[in-house]
């Protein structure tokens, strides 16, 4: 019987100039989940990434099933079986479900693919794991937490005994994330162990064995659910105490900002995803849009916005029609935008943060003069932003992309924030971002409220939604199907009508 | 928007066949030529755009066919000229095709070279290397590739004479159309190469060797390059000019997208090009039409400008998502 079936000992990993990890022992037991809980540059994924043989550790060493194991990349921890399930999944979209788990271990037949051969194998685990997964779709179109199901196949399909994961919550809805960690479970009743990275506090707990956590590289505590709890483990990672409510005051709303009426908009696929909707925001409350993602969110986001086409329906912001105009325009009426993808529509990676911190505004005055940029005006304002609103950044002209995501998420928000807006609409703000970030960003979004500012916040976290609204309106296949105050709101019932339960 | 795709191409072939049906009854000596010129013009087309494909489904873009055609056409030549044998000049021409490959490979995998401009190089070079050793006096000597009639398949009218009377070369691209189709799809090779081209850091994790499959693919997508180019010395010409690859190994990559990066595609992306080919070389041989052969010499470009802006329109497949990326290890 294997006693430690992944364990690390003492491993130090030094990267020039950062200290990733130092002297940091873990040990997973079979059938067991062990969660490491870090912020972002805690030191987990490199931890992990020793364990799965994609760094070698400068110090220490790794131990699979009770042996001292010296790996050479990560196809020898397959070999051992070590599976990985990493953050950003590692399937190829065009491909079917069965090509993606068998790829680089395909069963052949005169060098061809034996397809029904490999389809069968899948369906066997499928099966065995109760992880419902058609085999026969494509990839891409998948929902994010089906391919995570299909990245779990692959790892059980190379007879994984342990499994690791990383962040695996981070792109998942409430219910995708439930689902895992039931599938969790079961696999752990099979004798699989689960190394579980987070910045979660209820994920560890709701599903842990063994915690470790890692704070600058170093394990600061090893504890277990029974004996923690969510502030003790928040404070352990951070290093101070933090507040995980959102102090606010009772809101003050005045006059209509935002007022869409019966709004209708296509999403990608010329399918109506936003359906008849209306919705009022006032100065100076926020108006919390909850629901499962993929139920209109981003098509309501992005028709406010000015980024896709409303099909029917009008949208008023300060009482003047905005339906259909160009983004700039809309901004120009002093709308923030924080926008879900921030990759995407946040932020130009190659640019600086110097002029990512303008980009909102590089046209007007004082940035631009006569057709010019003024480099003297863009880099104060970008050290005001920075300043404000503690953006980690080595230096004005670092390119974005290197920044992590909390901080790139300030520089988002900083931008937003430092011009005149009245109506603020931020949408999954906080997603992928650590803990000390997230609190910097909803106390911002709180004051600017108690500034005067309409906000409308659209997110994914319940949590986020009954912390920080005033009002929460629940959308569900693209319809609003509920409005409720946020003082007698209730989880439990939100999650209902999220899932569209006792919507007629 | 496939739909709209299908239909247009059905709407194209009927077109042409009512076309060509209608223009073998009104002649048919002229008809017969225009096709087996287009399936001339369509052979070396196909091999470079199936040398294209093995490229740019690992994630490589090659725009350096013209230059391995060129340049295999070359040395295929010149050795046939030197032994007097037409079967060492074919291993000569894909021996060369397969460096030219390999060189591919090793400036925009291995030194990571912008993959426009490494395939750019090879298309220069050829140019220039060919050029400088052309000996004007040198000649094949024991002439062409000749026919070779399958049997009564070479008796059926029309199709008999445009498919079944070809020589050997045109046979054997054929088989390799088939073969490389289906070891594109099904084959282990064939899945692993798409996962390279498709995402290389999924392949990475289990445990495909990325690089080497990558200098692989490029050497043996040289070879086809290589046979091609021999071909079109060896038996479609019979000689070796300056410059006679023309722009075809351009237009080779038409045929690749056109022909959605299949090789049974790209084949009959091929024979609609070649047809373009073949039209402006019957127009420019008789004088029926008073047309200034400038503009018959343009046809088969103009043909390529609109159908590949149409095809675009009509909803093209999406490019190998790391096409053109060099791929670091993390």
């Amino acid at each position: 019987m294997v006693d430690v079936l992944i364990g690390a000992q003492s491993v130090t990993k030094r990267f020039p100039g950062v200290l990733a990890t130092n002297q940091v022992s873990i040990e997973l037991k079979p059938g067991r989940i062990l969660a490491l809980l870090g912020e972002n540059g805690a030191g987990k994924s490199t931890l992990v990434n020793m364990l799965f043989g994609m760094y070698r550790p400068d110090e220490g060493s790794v131990i699979i099933k009770d042996e001292v194991v010296n790996l050479q990349g990560p196809s020898d921890a397959i070999r051992r079986g070590i599976g990985m399930v990493h953050q950003h999944f590692q399937l190829v979209p065009p491909m079917s479900v069965v090509e993606n788990i068998v790829l680089g271990a395909e069963p052949k037949k005169l060098g061809l693919v034996d397809l029904p051969e490999a389809r069968k194998r899948v369906l066997e685990l499928v099966t065995r794991f109760s992880l419902d997964v058609d085999p026969d779709a494509l990839v891409e179109e998948l929902p994010v937490g089906t391919q995570q199901r299909v990245e779990i196949l692959k790892a059980l399909y190379r007879n994984a005994e342990v499994l690791i994961l990383d962040e695996p919550t981070a792109v998942l809805t409430p219910q995708e994330t439930d689902h895992l960690l039931q599938v969790l479970r079961d696999l752990t009743t099979r004798g699989v162990g689960v190394v579980f990275i987070t910045h979660k506090l209820r994920e560890v707990l709701a599903i842990a064995d063994d915690i470790v956590v890692l704070r600058n590289g170093q394990v600061v505590g090893t504890t277990t659910p029974s004996a923690s709890s969510e502030t003790a483990l928040a404070e352990m990672m951070v290093g101070r105490s933090v507040l995980l409510r959102v102090d606010k005051t009772i809101s003050q709303p005045g006059e209509v900002v935002l007022e869409v009426r019966n709004l209708e908009v296509d999403d990608d696929r010329s399918q109506r995803a936003v359906n008849n909707l209306s919705l009022k925001v006032r100065k100076g409350e926020i108006l919390g849009i909850a629901g499962v993602e993929g139920n209109g969110q981003r098509e309501l986001v992005e028709a406010i916005t000015g980024l896709r086409a409303s099909e029917a329906g009008e949208i008023l912001i300060s009482a003047r029609a905005v339906t259909n105009t160009s983004p700039r325009k809309i901004a120009s009426l002093g709308v923030g935008h924080i926008p879900e993808d921030r990759e995407k529509h946040g932020v130009i990676g190659v640019y600086s943060v110097e002029e990512n911190a303008m980009i909102n505004r590089y046209h007007r005055k004082p940035f631009s003069l006569r057709g010019l940029l003024q480099r003297k005006a863009i880099t104060s304002h970008a050290k005001e932003v920075v300043n404000e609103f503690d953006v980690r950044t080595p230096r004005l002209d670092t390119a974005v992309a290197t920044l992590s995501g909390g901080n790139k998420q300030k520089l988002i928000v900083g931008r937003e924030f430092s011009g005149e807006i009245k109506f603020l609409i931020a949408a999954q703000p906080t997603r992928g971002i650590d803990i000390g970030a997230i609190e910097f960003i909803h106390r911002s979004i709180v004051k600017k409220r108690d500034e005067g500012a309409a906000v409308l916040l659209v997110s994914a976290e319940l949590d986020e939604i009954i912390g920080l609204a005033d009002r929460i309106a629940v959308l569900f296949e693209g319809k609003i199907v509920a409005t409720l105050d946020a003082a007698e709101a209730d989880r439990e019932q939100i999650g209902l009508l999220m899932a569209g339960v006792g919507v007629s | 928007m496939t739909s709209r795709r299908r239909a247009f191409l059905w709407v194209l072939v009927a077109v042409l066949i009512t076309l060509i049906f209608g223009f073998y009854s009104i002649n048919s000596g002229q008809t017969t030529a225009v096709l087996a010129g287009t399936v001339r013009a369509a052979t070396l087309l196909v091999l470079g755009a199936i040398c294209g494909m093995i490229c740019e489904r690992s994630g490589i873009v090659n725009i350096g066919i013209e230059g391995q055609f060129l340049m295999a056409a070359f040395s295929a030549f010149t050795v046939t000229s030197l032994t007097g044998s037409l079967a060492l000049g074919v291993f000569a021409g894909i021996a060369t095709g397969l460096v030219l490959g390999w060189l591919l490979a090793a400036m925009a995998v291995g030194l990571k070279v912008d993959q426009i401009i490494a395939g750019t190089v090879i298309n220069i070079a050829a140019v220039g290397l060919t050029s400088f050793f052309y000996d004007r006096s040198r000649s094949l000597g024991v002439g062409k590739y000749s026919p070779i009639e399958l049997g009564s398949l070479a008796d059926i009218p029309l199709i008999g004479r445009v498919f079944f009377s070809r020589p050997l070369l045109t046979y054997i691209t054929i088989c390799l159309i088939v073969l490389v189709h289906i070891a594109m799809f099904r084959s282990v090779w064939g899945m692993r190469t798409r996962a390279i081209g498709e995402h290389p850091g999924a392949a990475d994790t289990v445990g495909i060797r990325v690089l080497r499959l990558r200098y692989f693919n490029a050497t043996l997508a040289g070879g086809f390059a290589g046979f091609g180019g021999a071909y079109l010395a060896l038996e479609a010409v019979g000689a070796f000019s300056r410059n006679m690859s023309g722009g075809r190994g351009f237009l080779a990559l038409a045929v690749m997208i056109f022909g959605r990066r299949s090789p049974f595609g790209a084949y009959a992306a091929a024979l609609f090009f070649g047809f373009a080919t073949a039209l402006q070389n019957q127009f420019q041989l008789n004088s029926t039409f008073d047309i200034p052969t400038q503009f018959v010499g343009m046809l088969p470009y103009v043909v390529t400008i609109v159908v590949v802006a149409l095809s675009g329109l009509f909803g093209s497949m999406r490019d190998p998502a790391a096409l053109g990326q060099t791929y670091e290890k993390s």
